[in-house]
């Protein structure tokens, strides 16, 4: 698989995700890999079924938001590099990249992309707003079914209540960064590790 | 015979003193103050006898002194962190120990051949290298006292923790092997020695592990067995340690190895199968023996360096010893960690380096090795207990550690309160780093070590554990979690009640604050448990805010699904049953099919969502209605168990695990739990054949007036029983215990909560409806075969809050009765009667 992994992935290819993510040239090869092997239909992208497949997501609670963020808007297939794109989100920060030049554009694994990334889970309607019925849903999907609605109900109230501070009873985007996980190791707690 | 005797009781009376004085050990670490302890006693012994008396044999050592240190670590060791760092820990303790031993020692020698020494230094290469092998030995204990103090990050303290325990072991095995070799002389040493010496390494320290591995498994099957002797479990603990301890020993492998690992792995099995006072003594025990074994250690320091016969002083080993033993460290430190990064998610920064070669302190085992060295054989042997005695003393510049842990700004372990957002975002982080792993197709460490556990559920816990304690285990860690907080709540309220009109004394302060004074590992697994709640930060906010903040927290805790790997350094994974994963995978696994087939009917997100809303409530409502009438056979073929003992009287409200508990005759049989009061069941059978939630007595037609209710508190008694689990300090729970202290300060708070208004003629139902109000807590901690748990979730969680929202001064004076309960004790025995009355009442009915 490896090797025709690496001569379907054209060099110039593996340069732009390079720079675009910050992958190195093992890792991007061996994700191409998994790529491909994730691709039943063999047509260079992946579509929904396609990560619906894996047998862990099926039953991780929030399999289903964590598979539409790989989908561009609109869209219900994504390429290699779209799928780098949002992978690099989880790329753990290097040292060297904390002090580089600050006028570039945002590298994606920047702490608040990152939180972005976490945001959009929740922002459904992409209002870059957290409401509650958006904040509702997601506690749904993560709380086992022995706990009431009107419970959640309290409990997202709540939620909203403590990170709310212009007083439109939701969670935006500077509240989620500011208010919410200011205190959070996010650099830490959104990263894994990638083989080299 | 005397002297000795004051001898040791001194340093110890003393230690009591200074940790009773916290502002002494705030600026001076234990360890110093042993020293210098020592050094005053020694100094008394030498004027009273004229000389040393005392002498450190290497028999006493190695046979009572240096077990109960190694076990006491060895035990303590927070065994998640540990094998989460293991790789870390064990690169340092082998490679660094390794590494510091032949530098040091091989430095030394070009040091004295090079004619920098005094020529009275009669060593050979093996001599120093002896000597380097036994002052690598790194034992920071005064830095550990620090870094528990200012809370550095928990995997800086989790790999300098570790690798001191680990790398004692390896010290000894080394000096082990060197002194044979210097015994049989450099003349008579053979390249094929060398080999040996090499092989003879590996082939001692892992046979010394899998020596300890197996009595960890005598251990944890024996106290299996033992709930009829509640009385020995302790003893068993001591013994086989010792025992494993002897066995490696007899068949010359690493005895400290064999009980480090011993602790390690029969600690979990071991807690959850012995009673919560065996915890207890064993606890105590042997913090007691081990510091005892290290304060007799610092003694013999003290008592050797006044005894001026006893060594002889070299300038040049001494600057060479000290210059040596900490840029080897640096150096050691510095170029592991460089290899370490490449592999670590989080690397480890320079500052963390910096404070880990600052942290290479010598300590009672280097020094206690040295003496045991055996003069004629080394000749050098009384410089080297100089220079021991020097570099030991050096530990006191472990005090200066803060400052530079400050002013390098190492990252702190945060100990802000944690929020319902945070908690929330994090859990939601978990779950996403799993799938993202889960696309890239990438199993590492997390992927074997959830196969571990699946070993470990499927076949080690269930030939290990009591059935009670398997089954229950889970549960154990939620309500743990939720008493911590309810604590930290009442700490909270009774900051509201007196208004902190004073900065009050909060009365489970002492507990946690000695707590940190005499022991460093303890703190260590305290702050390494990722749910265990900073009370001291939680002591400067009061407010009703924080109250709900926490209902919340514990309600979320127990209900939100467990992500299948955490980054969080939290113990509860292994508490975490292989039903309830199966059941939640499952559960999500339903959810997420019917979500999908939702969005292929219709694109509309929110038609969708709201519909399969629908769906779910209407599942729920079928569980619930299976799950009440199961309740009801349960109840019918349930057995009380009423018997009584001396002191305070205790309702306990069985729910369903506990139920099966009795029938299986696994119940504690030390629980303090007096009987379960028969009323009760019969009640709440009354209330639940009819199956209808109308029956459910809603709050308002219940409560007693609140003065009646403080007049006749039922919990008042209970208190006694329920201190125990609330202090901070109870890492380890008997399950049933803390469901039934968790039951009934809800009960109790419920009760208590109702609006006024009630003749003392109901005072059965407040029994009974405490235990219909508290089935919701318990269904969020319940399996799924015992789901019948949560009957009427919703009715009943709706009474729940808006009683608790109605008067919100009712839980406060409720709060404050755990924290006060030691008194209390002394004062309750009286009212145990009136209550017994009460009982009678309430089973007439």
């Amino acid at each position: 698989m490896g090797s025709r992994a690496s001569t379907l992935l054209r060099d110039e290819e593996i340069e732009e995700i390079k720079k675009e993510t910050g992958f190195s040239h093992s890792q991007i090869t061996r994700l191409y890999s998994r790529f491909t092997s994730l691709d039943k239909g063999e047509n260079g992208t992946l579509s929904r079924e396609d990560f619906q497949r894996i047998p862990e997501l099926a039953i991780n609670p929030l399999g289903d938001r964590i598979i539409n963020a790989f989908f561009p808007e609109g869209e219900d297939q994504v390429n290699f590099r779209g799928f780098m794109r949002t992978l690099a989100h989880f790329r753990p920060i290097e040292d060297n990249e904390k002090s580089k030049d600050q006028n570039g554009p945002e590298p994606l694994n920047s702490r608040s992309n990152k939180l972005h990334f976490a945001f959009r889970l929740y922002d459904l309607d992409k209002d870059d707003k957290i409401s509650r019925d958006e904040l509702l849903q997601v506690l749904r999907m993560m709380v086992g079914v022995n706990i009431s609605d009107e419970q959640l109900g309290s409990i997202a109230d709540r939620t909203i209540q403590e990170a709310d501070q212009d007083g439109d009873s939701a969670i935006s985007f500077a509240e989620f960064v500011k208010q919410v996980l200011e205190k959070v190791d996010v650099e830490q707690k959104m990263s894994i590790r990638f083989l080299h | 015979m005397l002297c000795p005797c004051a001898c040791l009781a001194d340093p110890l009376i003393l230690l009591l003193v200074f940790h009773l004085s916290r502002k002494v050990t705030s600026v001076v670490p234990e360890s110093c103050l042993l020293i210098l302890l020592g050094l005053g006693l020694g100094g008394i012994v030498l004027a009273v006898a004229k000389k040393a008396e005392y002498q450190l044999e290497p028999n006493m050592f190695f046979l009572f002194l240096l077990p109960p240190i190694v076990l006491d670590s060895g035990y303590f060791m927070p065994s998640r962190l540990f094998f989460d760092n293991i790789g870390a820990i064990l690169t340092y303790a082998v490679v660094g120990t390794l590494w510091n031993s032949f530098a040091t020692g091989t430095a030394l020698w070009g040091l004295h051949r090079a004619g920098l020494m005094d020529p009275g230094v009669e060593a050979g290469l093996m001599d120093f290298l002896l000597f380097g092998s036994l002052i690598s030995a790194v034992d920071p204990v005064a830095v550990l006292a620090v870094f528990e103090e200012v809370h550095v990050n928990e995997t800086l303290f989790i790999i300098v923790f570790g690798e001191s325990l680990l790398n004692d072991a390896v010290t000894v095995v080394l000096y082990k092997v060197f002194n044979s070799f210097v015994e049989l002389g450099p003349a008579h040493i053979h390249a094929t020695d060398y080999v040996k010496g090499v092989a003879s390494f590996f082939l001692v320290s892992l046979g010394g592990t899998a020596v300890g591995l197996l009595f960890a498994f005598l251990l944890a099957l024996i106290t299996r067995f033992t709930k009829r002797v509640r009385i020995i479990e302790p003893l068993f603990v001591f013994l086989l340690a010792y025992v494993a301890y002897l066995a490696a020993e007899m068949v010359s492998l690493s005895a400290i190895l064999a009980v480090t690992f011993c602790g390690i792995c029969c600690k979990k099995y071991v807690e959850a199968n012995i009673s919560q006072k065996s915890r207890t003594t064993v606890k105590y025990t042997m913090k007691t023996l081990a510091s005892s074994s290290e304060t007799i250690i610092f003694m013999f320091l003290g008592i050797s360096a006044v005894d001026t016969s006893k060594w002889t002083w070299d300038t040049a080993l001494v600057l060479g010893t000290l210059f040596f033993i900490l840029l080897f460290r640096a150096v050691g430190v510095v170029l592991q960690t460089y290899v370490l990064n490449r592999f670590r998610l989080i690397p480890l920064d320079r500052i963390d380096q910096v404070v880990m070669s600052y942290g290479g302190l010598r300590g009672a085992v280097a020094f206690a090795l040295v003496i045991l060295l055996d003069r004629e054989k080394v000749k050098a042997k009384d410089y080297f207990v100089a220079t021991t005695i020097v570099v030991v003393f050096f530990t006191v510049i472990g005090l200066t550690i803060k400052p530079l842990v400050t002013w390098l700004k190492v990252k702190r372990s945060d100990h802000h309160k944690p929020t319902l957002n945070e908690e929330l975002h994090e859990h939601a982080f978990d779950h996403i780093l799993a799938a993202v792993e889960d696309i890239v197709g990438h199993h590492g460490y997390h992927y074997w070590r959830d196969k571990w556990e699946q070993f470990d559920k499927k076949y080690l816990s269930q030939l290990l554990m009591r059935k009670s304690a398997y089954r229950l285990r889970d549960e154990i860690w939620d309500v743990y979690y939720k008493l911590n907080i309810r604590d930290a709540i009442s700490f909270v309220d009774q900051g509201g009640h007196v208004h902190s009109a004073a900065k009050l004394a909060l009365p489970s302060m002492p507990s946690r604050t000695s707590m940190s004074e005499s022991s460093v590992t303890n703190l260590l697994r305290e702050s390494g448990s990722g749910a265990c709640l900073d009370l001291q930060v939680i002591d400067t906010v009061r407010s009703r805010r924080d109250k709900e903040d926490a209902a919340m927290h514990h309600v979320l805790r127990g209900s939100l699904y467990k992500p299948r790997r955490r980054y969080k350094a939290s113990y509860s994974r292994h508490f975490i049953s292989p039903d309830k994963q199966e059941r939640q995978d499952k559960e999500i696994f339903r959810q997420n099919m019917k979500r999908r087939l939702e969005t292929f009917k219709s694109t509309k997100h929110n038609v969708c969502s709201s519909k399969s809303k629908a769906r779910l409530k209407e599942k729920g409502r079928k569980k619930k209605n299976i799950s009440l009438t199961k309740e009801t056979l349960n109840g019918k073929t349930h057995r009380t168990v009423p018997w009584q003992d001396a002191a305070p009287v205790l309702v306990m409200v069985s729910s369903e695990e506990e139920e099966s508990d009795s029938s299986e005759t696994e119940k504690e049989d030390d629980e303090g739990i007096v009987f379960v009061a028969r009323a009760t069941d019969e009640v709440l059978q009354g209330k639940t054949t009819p199956g209808s939630l109308d029956v459910c007595p809603s709050p308002c037609i219940i409560p007693p007036s609140p003065t009646l209710a403080e007049k006749e508190l039922p919990w008042k008694g209970d208190q006694a029983d329920l201190a125990v689990y609330v202090s901070s300090e109870t890492t380890k729970i008997v399950p049933v215990d803390m469901q039934k202290a968790w039951n009934q300060s809800i009960s109790s708070l419920e009760s208590i909560a109702s609006p006024p208004g009630i003749e003392s003629g109901h005072q059965h139902r407040r029994f009974a409806c405490p235990v219909l109000e508290e089935q919701p807590q318990s269904a969020s901690q319940a399996m799924p075969e015992q789901s019948s748990c949560f009957q009427f979730p919703s009715h009943v969680s709706k009474s729940g809050r808006s009683q608790s929202d109605s008067s919100p001064d009712g839980p406060e004076q409720q709060e404050l009765q755990p924290l006060m309960a030691t008194e209390e004790q002394g004062r309750m025995p009286p009212s145990a009667e009136p209550r017994w009355l009460m009982f009678n009442r309430a089973s007439h009915l």
